[in-house]
């Protein structure tokens, strides 16, 4: 390849460096193959990966979803039947419901107490670091441990909640984890102690709003909450949008809370989507049934986010010249 | 009536004096706020620490005492009795950093490609790349443990690190934005010198992409040592168990749980992300403000 490349050079060097005559074309071209090749042996792993450990098991559980298996023997096709069977199935719906209910409450609520938290951090205070600290240590806790941490919490005799209700009131409080009615609410308690990795994305994003537009907003006479609308707010909407989907997409997939504090009880209160599919393929071996719930899940996901970004160009601002 | 007026100053100084006089309201209405906001957030940390160092039965007492008394130390060690957990602290320190290193080594190779080289097809496959976050992992779980199972690889720590050694979206994502930051000027003169690809990735693109790098291995690394369900999946017997699959041994039954050992091994759990975080927190702050990350 060296060779041929050299002998160009030296023609064009010595005689006739006319642009966009054939040697030169065929170097360029040269080059330009190469990048290409390099482009594609340096991305190569991830098509690879791609390939095997997630288009491929995407695939074989589609197929899987259209058959009656237990890993054990082969897979039997039984067309639809699954299908069908989820319209019928009342923890399907049980669990739908549960995490659907879990998502609608969870996600405008940690959207907007992340938001305000964030412009209340993004202020000129001393001692900031140290808020901005206290905020995110909560998230580098795992889930286990937060779910631990929630026993305790929420324990209906010595909790911490249930102690301090008394001491305010008088009375006693709910049973948080042990009552049908107030489990998702601890649930979404839970996951909103974990908002700071949120609240540091949008501090980013407000760090990233050109000072000059609050100052041309001011000099318009727009002060405090009137800047926020005017500037702050439509200048978020990316970012809102993002961590919006994330969050949605995030919390179908709640599990870890659930499967350590409740095991999804009492009486299937807490039986969270994700919950009903591990134990259907891990603890009950229907893998086709589980397959079957995890495309629906895919596709309720799938079609959010379609329904998210169709709807997006409505709302969403995007700042000059960013991508 | 008006007798000599007291000397405020002249206007210039006033203004400045009453200017600076709001600022500290203003500052010391925002501290009030803030504290407001942040004690919900701080006070499951402070009652978690405090909890660790009780008696079982100072726990059970009514009304709750914040402090610690008797001081007891012995929770800790206690722990490590009830749960292996120096076997599980072990497994889970191997399988985070084989696979941290690996995850993070495998998306800044692909990540140099979408980075650095023109090719046809390019913003269709990193679209591609970018859109695979969305799918959740639960879609992939059966699919994934019927190949591990066919391939034997249950009960080892290689299905929880093998798929993401090829690149993870996220990192690939973020190591991008940062390489595309390295000025072109430097691979050229890179290449005047006689390096290859292999050579400028190594010398140029590794060296002048550590803050990235370092962000990148945290998130990565914190992500595998709190990872429950894909241990939960794969690991059966205890000699592999990790640390969080360890935590949950100490969740026996609701109401008669040992808050006392829950809460010592939670803290040891969670105490080396907070040591990493603290120690390379600038690193971290660098690495995703200049990757542009918002």
């Amino acid at each position: 390849m060296a060779t041929p490349l050299q002998t160009k050079k030296a023609e064009s060097l010595a005689g006739t460096p006319i642009p966009g005559t054939q040697p030169r074309f065929a170097r360029v071209f040269n080059i330009r193959r190469r990048e290409t090749l390099w482009f594609y042996i340096l991305v190569a792993p991830w098509i690879v990966g791609f390939l095997i450990f997630t288009a491929g098991p995407m695939l074989a559980s589609l197929y899987f979803s259209f058959t009656k298996y237990d890993i054990v023997s082969q897979p039997r096709w039984v067309g639809l039947q699954n299908y069908t069977n989820l319209l019928t199935d009342k923890l399907f719906w049980q669990s739908l419901k549960v995490t659907v209910l879990y998502t609608l409450l969870s996600v405008p609520i940690s959207t907007m107490l992340s938001l305000g938290l964030a412009v209340l951090l993004n202020q000129r205070v001393a001692g900031i670091r140290i808020f901005r600290t206290l905020f995110y240590i909560p998230t580098i806790v795992s889930g286990v441990a937060l779910a631990m941490i929630g026993l305790w919490f929420f324990n209906a005799d010595y909790g911490l909640i249930n102690s301090t209700i008394k001491l305010v009131t008088g009375s006693n409080g709910p049973h948080w984890l042990d009552s049908g009615q107030w489990v998702l609410a601890a649930m979404i308690l839970i996951t909103l102690w974990g908002i700071g990795g949120t609240i540091v994305i949008y501090l980013a994003g407000l760090q990233g709003i050109p000072t000059e537009l609050y100052e041309a907003a001011a000099l318009d006479g727009a002060t405090g909450y009137k800047l926020f609308l005017n500037v702050t707010l439509p200048l978020m909407t990316p970012v809102i949008f993002f961590t919006t989907i994330i969050g949605t997409i995030n919390s179908f997939q709640f599990f870890t809370a659930a499967q350590v504090m409740t095991s999804g009880g009492p009486d299937y209160a807490s039986y969270f989507y994700v919950l009903y599919l591990y134990n259907t393929a891990f603890r009950d071996f229907r893998m086709g049934y589980a397959s079957a719930l995890a495309w629906v899940l895919f596709i309720i996901v799938m079609v959010l986010t379609a329904l998210a970004f169709r709807s997006s160009a409505s709302y969403i601002h995007y700042q000059d010249g960013e991508e | 009536m008006a007798t000599t007026t007291p000397y405020f100053g002249t206007y210039a100084e006033r203004f400045q004096r009453e200017r600076a006089a709001r600022n500290r309201m203003r500052q010391g209405f925002l501290i009030a706020l803030m504290t407001a906001f942040v004690i919900p957030f701080a006070a499951p940390v402070f009652w978690m620490i405090a909890t660790s160092f009780k008696s079982m039965d100072q726990i059970a007492q009514y009304p709750p005492q914040f402090l610690p008394n008797p001081f007891i130390l012995s929770n800790y060690a206690d722990a490590f009795k009830v749960v292996p957990l120096w076997r599980f602290f072990g497994n889970t320190t191997f399988y985070a950093v084989v696979a941290t290193v690996l995850e993070v080594f495998g998306s800044s190779v692909v990540a140099f490609g979408f980075a650095k080289f023109r090719a046809p097809g390019r913003n269709i496959l990193f679209l591609i790349v970018i859109s695979t976050i969305l799918i959740p992992f639960p879609v992939l779980m059966v699919p994934q443990y019927v190949l591990f199972q066919r391939l034997g690889w249950i009960n080892t720590y290689l299905p929880l690190i093998v798929p993401y050694a090829f690149g993870s979206a996220f990192l690939i994502f973020m190591f991008r934005q940062f390489m595309r930051g390295i000025p072109n000027d430097f691979i050229d003169a890179a290449r005047i010198d006689g390096a290859g690809v292999i050579g400028i990735y190594f010398r140029i693109i590794i060296p002048l992409s550590w803050p990235s790098l370092i962000a990148g291995s945290i998130i990565a690394f914190s992500w595998y040592w709190n990872n429950y369900l894909g241990p939960l999946m794969y690991l059966n017997s205890e000699d592999r168990f990790t640390l969080q699959q360890g935590l949950a041994y100490f969740i026996v039954h609701r109401g008669m749980s040992r808050f006392d050992l829950m809460m010592a091994a939670a803290i040891m759990a969670t105490l080396p992300l907070v040591i990493i975080f603290f120690v390379a927190q600038r690193k971290l702050i660098q690495g995703i403000v200049v990757t542009g990350l918002k």
